[in-house]
């Protein structure tokens, strides 16, 4: 009896109340783009806190950078945003040109054929790293089909960058002063006008399947329940957390280097700079997933947009290689960003004269966009987690360099 | 609560009854035509146990090359959708793919978590696939083909699938593994609640009907098309979409497949298992799809009878297996299209919009019970003709927002 009673008193005692659950989501997980490792703290499917732990893919870039010659540094840019390596060979060799400018001595200039070449693949480049967010982002969220959608076309330029330099992911195809020529393309010949009616024939064949995705997925109605509202941005929490690239200009600021600094040759070409806009019929607000991602898909067609120029006013004639006999910038320091697929990509170069650069520190986009994860993702859901790790886009080797 | 647990309740169905007399079905049939003829000495009660035995032991036999075949069919259905060739090495057009997987799942390592429990850890892949196999006792394959007809079939079939969820918990508990844990109560969840609009769509047939006896259910729709369940009144045609829905849910598939999201939560419930443990899981997995696709077919798409009266044409075994495959289909086309949803998503759809629609529907049904007292040409006539209209309302006001294509966004620089 006695018994019976002090059980029924503890039961009385007993809260109801529930526990923290602390979970680690990744290094080894389908949905964490890499080896981002998040420890999340539930309250049933609720995240209190998702703290984001990054270095597993740290590779040590920058303290490599130091001992070895500039032109040795470019490989290893490739495999800072490896998606989308094109944009990083040419952000660190601008910034080395940028340096080496600076010289009075020498007469230093990247030449115009070069320049094309380079904004003809950055852009392709840019489309296949854009494919490849919005096919990873539809498997995020369940649907795997666009996935092998945004692939077989990713495929398509893949084999485009593999004709061009023979790597189908780490090109190191740009270089100081210019582009590499493995595959020597005379100017005017049959195999350059071949390669352009080949880069012609991808963009007719894209610019539809734009439409396509955006059937598949974009006006999806489930699709846009799971996207549209959640986690917004504001855009002086992208300006404050240093958001850049499409998670800026998803955000409602309008902002493209490309565009408002521009360098190489941008401000030839007449484009179009994607910005999200609320859209109240369907229910998007400025600075949610669906934004951020739906500014990717827009930038594919002014990609597009910009590659056809090229094709219209052709390759022009002359080297693609700078005339210069060694790189070795004067001394002094550096920095200069360009607009690459996921941001702003920084390079920041000091240099005491020498062919090896005093320190190279890199800025990436997707370490300033995933520091924003704490706070977009607090009081959500689980499965939001997974919708912000895909919008705001990050490839954790660019992250941890 | 008494009244019905009492025996006469069960009276009433004449469940006693039925074992006796019940004729027509596959243990009778496999016992006045193998076992007597074999062993005509055997004692009657004798012959039916052995009867039911054999029954038994060919639907373990069949039912597990359902699977088989339809995770191959899942692979080439999903490759044809991604402009792939799905498996292509192992025997013509790969057909022989599954076979090496199950070979490949036998032959590897059988890991059971060191703190886990291991008895329920051990249990749950039996319980699922066993309930997943009980379902069939049920189901009206063809005139004669079903192994008892209860005259509670409907009932028992959802009895035993509710158990299918126990398995679920118990796999996701005794792993001890966080992942899993968030999927067995997803799946609890889920599976629960959308219990609920299954149920109560099954009621709109059953109040049409008046029986729960599955084959009492397909010769009530034995008249041709236009007597199918589906059509039979508007409310049906909406129960039928309630539950095929829900049934999707039940069976976690995409876009319901939450407590095995991969990109969420791993694997879900069978993150941990490996081996012929996740082989069940999946076996059981894909015996359930077939068996909620034959459940629906029987209770709105005519089972094993014809489109036309009196015409074999997509009835017996074969109509009833090719309109299976079809709901089959659908659920794989929905899986290879469509995103998943989210926990709170999940929930407000079943309870905001089907559970309500549910009830709509039984309402419904009475209602045009009281109005039309038989099924006849006039009553037919009205319901297709009001479902005719229905669907033209729908599409004319959802079509145009389902073709409405976002704008691009862009700023004039």
């Amino acid at each position: 009896m006695e018994t019976t009673q002090q059980t029924e008193s503890k039961m009385i005692e007993l809260k109801p109340f529930t526990d923290e659950m602390v979970v680690n989501m990744g290094p080894q997980h389908p949905s964490t783009h890499g080896v981002l490792r998040l420890e999340l703290r539930l309250d049933g499917e609720v995240v209190r806190e998702a703290i984001p732990h990054i270095g597993y893919l740290h590779r040590c870039f920058e303290k490599h950078s130091e001992n070895l010659s500039y032109p040795q540094i470019i490989p290893f840019t490739d495999r800072m945003d490896y998606v989308a390596a094109m944009n990083q060979n040419w952000g660190f060799c601008l910034a080395v040109e940028k340096l080496m400018a600076a010289d009075e001595k020498k007469d230093f200039a990247v030449p115009e054929r070069a320049e094309y070449l380079r904004v003809l693949i950055c852009e392709l480049n840019r489309i296949a790293s854009h494919l490849l967010s919005f096919g990873t982002y539809g498997m995020d969220l369940g649907a795997f089909t666009p996935f092998l959608y945004a692939f077989r076309d990713r495929e398509r330029l893949l084999l485009l960058f593999e004709k061009v330099c023979g790597a189908r992911l780490t090109y190191n195809y740009i270089r100081i002063g210019g582009v590499s020529e493995i595959i020597p393309m005379e100017p005017g010949s049959i195999d350059e006008q071949d390669f352009l009616d080949e880069i012609e024939g991808f963009l007719d064949y894209f610019e539809p399947k734009i439409d396509e995705y955006n059937d598949l997925l974009t006006s999806n109605s489930i699709f846009s329940e799971r996207t549209m509202g959640v986690a917004v941005m504001s855009a002086e929490m992208a300006l404050s957390y240093g958001a850049t690239g499409p998670n800026l200009r998803g955000s409602g600021v309008d902002w493209d280097l490309r565009r408002d600094e521009p360098y190489s040759i941008y401000d030839r070409f007449d484009y179009e700079v994607p910005v999200a806009k609320d859209i109240p019929e369907l229910g998007a607000v400025v600075g949610d997933c669906w934004s951020r991602y739906k500014v990717r898909m827009d930038e594919m067609r002014q990609s597009v947009c910009i590659v056809r120029q090229i094709l219209a006013e052709g390759l022009p004639d002359g080297p693609v290689m700078a005339d210069m006999k060694a790189v070795r910038p004067p001394k002094g320091e550096i920095y200069f960003r360009s607009e690459a697929p996921r941001g702003e990509l920084g390079f920041y170069i000091v240099s005491d004269g020498t062919p090896k650069p005093v320190r190279v520190k890199g800025r990436s986009p997707c370490f300033s966009a995933l520091s924003a994860l704490q706070e977009l993702s607090r009081g959500l859901m689980v499965a939001d987690i997974i919708a912000i790790i895909g919008s705001i886009d990050i490839v954790m080797g660019e992250v941890d360099r | 609560m008494s009244d019905f647990l009492s025996e006469s309740f069960f009276h009433n169905f004449n469940i006693q009854e039925n074992i006796q007399e019940e004729t027509g079905n596959l243990v009778s049939y496999i016992k006045g035509n193998v076992i007597n003829p074999i062993f005509p000495d055997f004692p009657m009660e004798l012959g039916t146990v052995l009867a039911m035995l054999v029954c038994a032991g060919i639907f373990v036999a069949v039912v597990p090359l359902l699977p088989l075949v339809l995770v191959l069919a899942e692979r080439k259905v999903a490759a044809r959708f991604q402009n792939r060739t799905g498996p292509m090495r192992v025997g013509p057009w790969g057909t022989l793919q599954t076979l090496a997987d199950g070979i490949k799942l036998i032959f590897k390592e059988d890991f059971i978590p060191q703190q886990g429990d291991k008895l329920l850890f051990r249990l749950a892949p039996y319980i699922m696939f066993a309930c997943s196999f009980a379902v069939f006792a049920a189901i009206p394959f063809g005139q004669n083909i079903l192994v008892s007809d209860f005259n509670i079939g409907i009932f028992y079939i959802m009895a035993i699938s509710s158990v299918i969820v126990m398995g679920v918990i118990m796999a996701g508990w005794s792993s001890n593994s966080k992942w899993s844990l968030l999927g067995s109560l997803r799946s609890a969840a889920q599976i629960v609640s959308y219990e609920i609009p299954l149920g109560l769509s099954i009621l709109t047939v059953i109040m049409l009907v008046e029986s729960l006896g599955m084959r009492e259910i397909v010769e009530n729709q034995s008249g041709g098309i236009f007597t199918w369940l589906i059509f039979r009144t508007p409310f049906t045609f909406i129960a039928f979409f309630v539950f095929f829905i829900s049934a999707i849910a039940e069976v976690n598939r995409t876009p319901f497949d939450l407590p095995e999201a991969e990109s969420e939560i791993v694997a879900g419930f069978h993150t941990e298992y490996s081996g012929m443990r996740f082989a069940l899981f999946f076996i059981a997995e894909y015996a359930n799809m077939f068996a909620v696709s034959a459940i629906g077919v029987t209770l709105f798409l005519g089972g094993y009878e014809g489109i036309l009266p009196g015409y074999d044409f997509l009835g017996g075994l074969p109509g009833f297996v090719l309109k299976t495959l079809g709901l089959v289909f659908v659920m794989m086309w929905l899986r290879w299209t469509l995103p998943r949803l989210r926990v709170d998503q999940l929930m407000n759809l079943c309870w905001k919009y089907f559970i309500p629609i549910s009830f709509f529907n039984i309402l419904g049904t009475g209602i045009w019970g009281l109005i039309f007292k038989d099924d006849d040409v006039w009553s037919m006539g009205i319901s297709c003709a009001i479902i005719y209209v229905c669907l033209i309302g729908v599409y004319a006001v959802a079509g145009r927002n389902l073709a409405r294509r976002p704008e691009p966004q862009t700023s004039s620089a």
